[in-house]
């Protein structure tokens, strides 16, 4: 087994090495999970949610195709021009040619994971487009020039006074360790933006195929300020979001808001149904929705992974993840962390790009059981680890299925599975380990790095049970 | 002010389908016999576990039926993404226990495996309806001790004070966790006190302590802090995996001295109550 030269191997390293980081990640994380908690005081009503959600999901899943042309034609209907993107070159494409026809030179954002995923900033920087983050968490890793470490709560990974020295550094206020006055000069810095911008761009949490509405979770106004002020609106999600019901959204809200950050209810919920109508006063004069795949239609296809498409971003698997408390967002070099990361970054980049991703897990089950729309990480994560290995598994078509099948392993586990088949040979296989334990080695790097091997017993268990059954 | 938040109605409760809901768990009455499945850490390396099982079981008078011809339930192979392999080891288990008994497993682990893995190892298999009913049989070796054996306990050691780790698979999987505290609370002049941050993992996960051992150290290292911070005399596990890891650790970490006599729950229990002799190990 290789430990070294793996990317993520290294990244996560250094990570659990970094003290800073991996105080504010416990302290953040600690307190995620505490507002969870105190958010679903009634564990029995939870559970009826929980699977409300998940049948919800899983509803809107199974009619996918029809839902998304439903809401395709209810869009157009209302005005708003509809695009497809199969991979993140063409949403990139779309949107970049909407900004050539806009002549547009600077996007005002609000949140959304699909632009980073599409990686959008670099891609419009590089025709001289600005694009700037208006979500005070993004706006504060777009100033560091980094990626988000957390898909509901970007900077979280650093704490006040990193946030107060960044933002005395790039912006030139003054230095304050305090949130509040933060918040507002940042606030102040933004407006002007909003004002000057060409085009809005933002996500969306959920797309109503019935009334063909958008709907847009946040707490900071930034979202509003994003889709109305700007001429032009574009919101771009993953083909998977769309639900079939205006009514569905409200157990989803429910859950995304108390799993995500312990809140009954966010400051804002905007519902989009479109541009700016002749008699209304404001509102953008034309609206875009970018529909990307990019791998979804992969999950689609599978019975069992198509589980995975079931998330509504809320990241109470990131908060609860022990391994992700540990080496935090950053460490696992894409754009979704933690346990949904693990099994859907396979797909968005192939299992050959992300082979240590389904491998960086106790499976411990601490997602799946928090999991709002009752996700099964765990079984997925041990597919994928079985799709890594197995290149002709009829049922794959997972990109990369098969890149770990190499070297070593298999034929560890072949010798494995010889032993383990018949009685007679893995009695007799303990019985001499346990004859010879005096030659256990006492190190076994790495195990006994941190810990100490337990010792082989003198007589095995079969043994002991066989002597008491002679007597 | 109220708070108001999505709740379901009960209509729309009732109408939630049964295949996203845990399963209740049923117990049979206490039976004349029962199977032991021993597992491969057991075998090795906690054999006075196993024999702690074995003679609880017959203490609380349920003969113990143990076939020889057992290995390992399949749980590496298929955690490492090998499920052919995990299958050929699970279905030379499976051929094993041929009469009615149910299977008790001294580890949550373990049992996970057989109870809600082998199913969906043989999903759509000839071996679908065997495996089915096989993991409908299977029992955490405490859970049975508690639900079905009824065992009284009488203490007959001295004061000590107690931190138990609950495993994941134990928690999650086998929805066991009360029962290990519930034999414990059994013994009067055991003071069972619980640690900080109880349901987070100690690291181990199979390969996963190989494969990340940095990320591992550093989970296994925060479950020692929390342990140790309880002042117990001791710690106990009902899976050797944890205790493998949680007592490698404190080994190694000579500040945690107070911790070095980690045990298997069982073990522990059978000692107090006088079923076997000496210290811990």
């Amino acid at each position: 087994m290789n430990t070294t030269t793996d990317p993520f191997q290294e990244r996560s390293e250094a990570a659990v090495k970094d003290k800073k980081l991996r105080a504010n990640f416990l302290s953040a994380m600690n307190g995620l999970m505490e507002k969870r908690d105190l958010a679903f005081d009634d564990k029995t009503q939870l559970e009826a949610l929980r699977i409300l959600g998940a049948q919800v999901r899983q509803n809107s899943l199974v009619k996918l195709p029809e839902l998304l042309v439903e809401l395709e034609t209810k869009l157009i209907q209302k005005g708003v021009q509809v695009h497809w993107a199969q991979t993140p070159t063409e949403a990139v494409d779309i949107i970049q040619s909407i900004t050539l026809k806009e002549k547009a030179t600077k996007i005002i954002k609000g949140k959304s994971m699909v632009s980073e995923e599409i990686h959008l900033n670099d891609k419009m920087e590089q025709i001289g487009v600005e694009c700037l983050e208006s979500d005070l968490g993004e706006y504060i890793v777009q100033l560091a020039k980094e990626t988000p470490s957390h898909i509901v709560m970007p900077a979280i990974h650093k704490n006040t006074a990193e946030i107060a020295d960044l933002l005395h550094e790039k912006t030139g206020i003054e230095r304050k360790e305090d949130a509040l006055y933060m918040t507002e000069q940042a606030r102040l810095q933004l407006r002007q933006n909003f004002m000057e911008a060409d085009i809005g761009l933002s996500g969306v949490n959920f797309a109503v195929a019935e009334t063909g509405t958008l709907c847009l979770v946040e707490n900071e106004g930034n979202g509003r300020l994003t889709t109305t002020v700007p001429k032009t609106h574009i919101a771009i999600m993953g083909i998977e979001k769309v639900v079939e019901k205006l009514e569905d959204t409200a157990p989803l809200l429910s859950l995304l808001t108390r799993s995500a950050t312990g809140q009954p209810i966010t400051t804002y919920f905007n519902m989009i149904s479109g541009p700016r109508k002749e008699d209304e006063l404001d509102g953008p004069e034309s609206v875009h929705l970018v529909l990307l795949d990019h791998g979804r239609t992969q999950m689609y296809q599978d019975d069992e992974l198509l589980d995975t498409l079931r998330c509504i971003r809320c990241a109470a698997c990131m908060n609860h993840c022990p391994v992700y408390t540990r080496i935090g967002g950053h460490a696992y070099g894409f754009t979704y962390p933690g346990p949904i990361g693990k099994i859907l970054m396979p797909h968005l980049e192939g299992l050959d790009e992300t082979q240590s991703l389904p491998t960086a897990s106790s499976l411990c089950g601490a997602c799946a059981e928090v999991c709002p729309v009752k996700i099964p990480i765990p079984d997925l994560l041990v597919r994928l680890r079985e799709e890594a290995n197995h290149p002709n598994a009829q049922s794959s078509n997972v990109k990369g299925a098969g890149v770990k099948r190499r070297g070593m392993e298999p034929v560890i586990w072949s010798m494995w599975r010889w032993w383990h088949q018949g009685g007679t040979r893995y009695r007799l296989m303990t019985t001499t380990l346990s004859r010879l334990r005096f030659l256990q080695p006492g190190t076994l790097s790495p195990w006994t790095n941190t810990r100490t091997l337990p010792k082989l017993a003198k007589k095995t268990f079969h043994q002991q049970m066989n002597a008491r059954a002679k007597k | 002010m109220p708070v108001h938040h999505f709740i379901p109605d009960d209509s729309l409760v009732d109408s939630l389908s049964d295949d996203l809901s845990s399963p209740l768990k049923l117990y049979p009455s206490k039976p004349k016999k029962v199977y032991v499945f021993g597992t491969c850490l057991v075998d090795l390396f906690y054999p006075e576990a196993g024999m702690s099982g074995v003679l609880l079981l017959e203490h609380a008078g349920v003969e113990v039926l143990f076939p020889q011809d057992q290995t390992c339930c399949g749980q590496p192979a298929y955690t490492s993404g090998y499920k052919e392999e995990a299958r050929s080891v699970a279905l030379a288990q499976m051929s094993l226990f041929n009469e009615e008994y149910p299977i008790v497993v001294p580890s949550g682990s373990c049992g996970g495996m057989m109870k809600m893995h082998y199913p969906r190892l043989f999903e759509g298999t000839e071996y679908d309806q065997q495996a089915q009913e096989f993991s409908e049989r299977i029992y955490e070796l405490t859970d049975f001790l508690v639900h079905v054996c009824d065992l009284p306990l009488v203490d007959q050691g001295e004061q000590t004070k107690i931190a138990l780790h609950t495993s994941c698979s134990s928690r999650r999987e086998m929805k066991t966790t009360d029962s290990g505290k519930a034999l414990l609370k059994q013994l009067k002049n055991v003071n069972l006190v619980e640690p900080e941050k109880v349901t987070e993992c100690c690291g181990f996960g199979g390969a996963f302590s190989v494969r990340h051992p940095e990320i591992s150290n550093a989970m296994v290292k925060d479950k020692l802090d929390h342990l140790s911070n309880t002042k117990a005399d001791t710690f106990l596990s009902s899976d050797c995996g944890c205790l493998m890891n949680i007592k490698g650790a404190a080994e190694k970490d000579k500040s945690a001295l107070t911790l070095r006599s980690g045990e298997h729950l069982l073990s522990f229990v059978a000692r107090r109550v006088g079923l076997i002799e000496g210290g811990s190990e």
